[in-house]
């Protein structure tokens, strides 16, 4: 009897083993978790994120011979793993950075994934990030743009997009180049909310101009603010030459409600992405938000491109055209993804050591970088961008540096 | 500098017009029935919806959208009463604050479902863009509110009042048992009440949608500046929400402009707190 119950386990037992490594071999899924806002008042980020990821796995996981050589994209699945596929498991940050931080520790602990993506928030990929370090998971953030994210001295934690260091650099040639067509550049405004992401932007820009001799004027407000109009008169009563706006959607389109009530234009406008890339920004306030300056990496490219080809199956998966916030979003998650399929595992110290060793060039990337490279403290040493303008009030064109530029930058500041 | 300063001051009080616009509804509720309306945010947030869909299907601004919107938040009102207040009436505390709080997510997630998470706007100019008037620039959107908000508060005190209507609302709020025994049915006051509340909601929903932006979140942002006037103004009384949510405004507008933004709150909410301190009943609460 008891014979037969021992026999009858061991044989169960190897029965499962069998299974479960013949399961393995065929069906291989590498899970990657990605924590964005899908509530809250960044929601509209957020989705649109999401939508982005999905295109990527679609590009991923499915053959599209018509992208070309663009890197993941000529067979279906990752080659380095035996043609598995790629899971992204999705997680609402609802805009908390405590909530993000609980989706995190599920993430890793319950789902098991391989590596997180996001947070989009610079304030909650700051929390997330540290849980990720906590438990020796790759954190890539392909968005969030506070500086002091990359000063940590963390091991696990990677950085797609340009920071506020190189966006400074891009705003004072830009504005230097404007000055120098007869636009007066010496007093810039820098409107910010207090989070970390409006704080340590306006922070770095701020050191960055006053080294080029220029007044600040640092008009901070709460985010997710009722009113703005207090604001507003303070920046038509001071006249600066410049506008500078680090703000996230819901504050930006109250800002331009706000300045067409009062007709106030600022001769320079100039938004620090955010708010400002949001399509639904364009769609509620563009018309009134002619000729404002943004700064951008992604470009759709001349038809039949790789650019052009994402930017069509993102329209179709979303609704909207594709803008700077979810290219980003896209071309970290193929720089992650890139890495595990490199890596040829999903051991997290080896996909750690596959991101440490990324040399993409920028023809492997959709985004205008000037390829991906990250140094000790992980940030992507070759982040760049271009300055885009609203000038009809309903798409974005490149209009800086002359070389990228599709259309000559206009001035004034038109509004509507 | 006087000029601007003016400016700011007129800015402060529209503002404030509006806050008393949807702190109307909530006071009512609260006064008449001591339930806390945690949905309250979300009913705005639903006239700004309705708002929107009338612009979107028949092109028609807030002359059509404004009645819409308040009788459907009235309808949606009576709705929420029998199917929801009546039974955690008769709860613990916890179960009032949670039932409403449950609403609130309800509808916020609903719309989220159905218009999705892009913020929305009614075109600049759909009440007649800015009046500029003695160096000072009004939103006749922004004027239209504080109008309709004086209005309404005059309406509904007059309601409670000098009618017959007023008067047995009271005395259901007074004593329901008593009410009942002098031939006035709770329950149809009390109905009648979240109607009035919730049409009076939706009305500053709607007339706040044509110079706010309108996504399913936005309650949350507004609730807040709701709650405030409504403790501020005392439990239950329509006229001190407006004078409340003038000051408030006026307050903000003022410390904003003067001191810098990040801090209007921490001025608002010291003079507040420092203010129930010394009367907790509110300006013109019952003691």
């Amino acid at each position: 009897m008891r014979l037969k119950n021992v026999l009858g386990l061991v044989s169960a037992a190897a029965l499962t083993l069998a299974f479960t490594a013949g399961a393995s071999a065929e069906d291989k899924v590498v899970k990657i978790g990605a924590i964005l806002p899908m509530s809250g008042n960044a929601a509209s980020a957020g989705i649109h994120a999401k939508a982005a990821l999905e295109v990527a796995l679609d590009i991923i996981n499915n053959a599209h011979p018509e992208l070309g050589n663009f890197p993941l994209a000529k067979n279906a699945g990752l080659a380095g793993l035996g043609g598995a596929k790629v899971e992204v498991v999705f997680a609402d940050n609802q805009g908390s950075p405590a909530t993000g931080q609980n989706q995190a520790l599920r993430l890793i602990t319950e789902e098991k994934v391989a590596a997180l993506i996001g947070a989009y928030q610079s304030g909650i990929t700051l929390t997330t990030s540290a849980i990720a370090e906590k438990y020796g998971i790759p954190f890539l953030t392909p968005e969030s743009v506070a500086a002091n994210l990359t000063e940590r001295g963390f091991k696990w934690f990677f950085r797609t997009t340009p920071i506020a260091t190189d966006f400074a650099k891009v705003y004072t040639d830009f504005l230097a180049d404007m000055k120098a067509a007869g636009a007066s550049t010496e007093s810039i405004a820098l409107v910010h909310d207090n989070t970390e992401y409006g704080t340590s932007v306006a922070g770095t820009l701020t050191t960055a101009f006053k080294e080029k001799g220029q007044n600040i004027l640092d008009i901070s407000y709460a985010s997710n603010a009722t009113d703005v109009q207090s604001q507003v008169l303070q920046l038509k009563e001071k006249k600066p030459d410049v506008v500078l706006m680090i703000s996230y959607t819901s504050d930006a389109i109250l800002f331009a409600k706000t300045m067409q009530a009062q007709d106030y234009k600022p001769a320079i406008l100039l938004a620090d992405d955010a708010g400002y890339s949001d399509p639904s920004f364009i769609k509620a306030v563009g018309k009134i938000s002619q000729g404002a300056f943004n700064r951008s990496s992604w470009s759709v490219g001349p038809q039949g491109s790789a650019t052009a080809v994402i930017a069509d199956l993102y329209k179709k998966k979303s609704g909207d055209d594709m803008d700077d916030t979810a290219g980003r979003e896209m071309q970290g998650f193929f720089v992650l993804v890139d890495a595990i399929d490199r890596a040829g595992s999903t051991e997290p110290a080896k996909i750690q050591a596959a991101l440490r060793a990324t040399d993409l060039k920028p023809e492997q990337l959709m985004m205008g970088y000037k390829g991906v490279k990250f140094d000790d403290k992980g940030q992507n040493i070759l982040a760049s961008g271009v300055i885009i303008q609203l000038q009809d009030g309903e798409n974005y064109v490149a209009v800086w540096p002359k070389a990228n530029a599709e259309k000559p930058p206009a001035l004034p500041y038109k509004g509507w | 500098m006087s000029f601007v300063l003016v400016q700011v001051i007129v800015g402060g009080l529209l503002l404030g017009a509006v806050y008393a616009l949807f702190s109307s509804g909530l006071t009512l509720v609260w006064g008449m029935m001591n339930i806390v309306n945690f949905a309250h945010g979300d009913f705005v947030m639903l006239g700004m919806y309705v708002a929107y869909v009338v612009y979107t299907l028949l092109g028609a601004g807030p002359l059509i959208g404004a009645p819409l919107a308040t009788l459907f938040l009235a309808t949606l009102g009576v709705i929420v009463y029998f199917a929801l207040i009546r039974d955690i009436m008769k709860g613990p505390m916890l179960a009032q604050i949670l039932g409403t709080f449950g609403l609130a997510l309800l509808l916020r997630y609903s719309v989220f479902w159905w218009f999705g998470a892009n913020f929305l706007s009614l075109p600049q100019n759909i009440v007649g863009g800015t009046i500029a008037a003695f160096g000072l620039r009004i939103e006749a959107a922004r004027l239209l509110a504080g109008a309709v908000a004086l209005l309404v508060t005059l309406a509904l005190h007059l309601l409670l009042t000098r009618t017959a209507l007023g008067s047995k609302m009271l005395a259901v709020a007074e004593d329901a048992t008593a009410a009942q025994l002098m031939g006035i049915r709770p329950d149809t006051m009390q109905a009648i009440a979240w109607a009035i509340a919730a049409g009076a909601t939706g009305l500053a929903g709607a007339l706040i949608a044509t110079f706010f932006y309108i996504v399913p979140t936005v309650g949350e942002t507004l609730a807040i500046v709701a709650f405030v006037t409504v403790s501020l103004g005392g439990f239950g009384s329509v006229p001190g929400a407006l004078v409340a949510g003038l000051l408030i405004g006026v307050i903000e507008s003022l410390s904003g402009y003067l001191i810098g933004a990040v801090y209007k709150d921490i001025v608002v909410y010291a003079l507040f707190v420092s203010f129930l301190w010394f009367r907790p009943q509110g300006l013109m609460g019952k003691s």
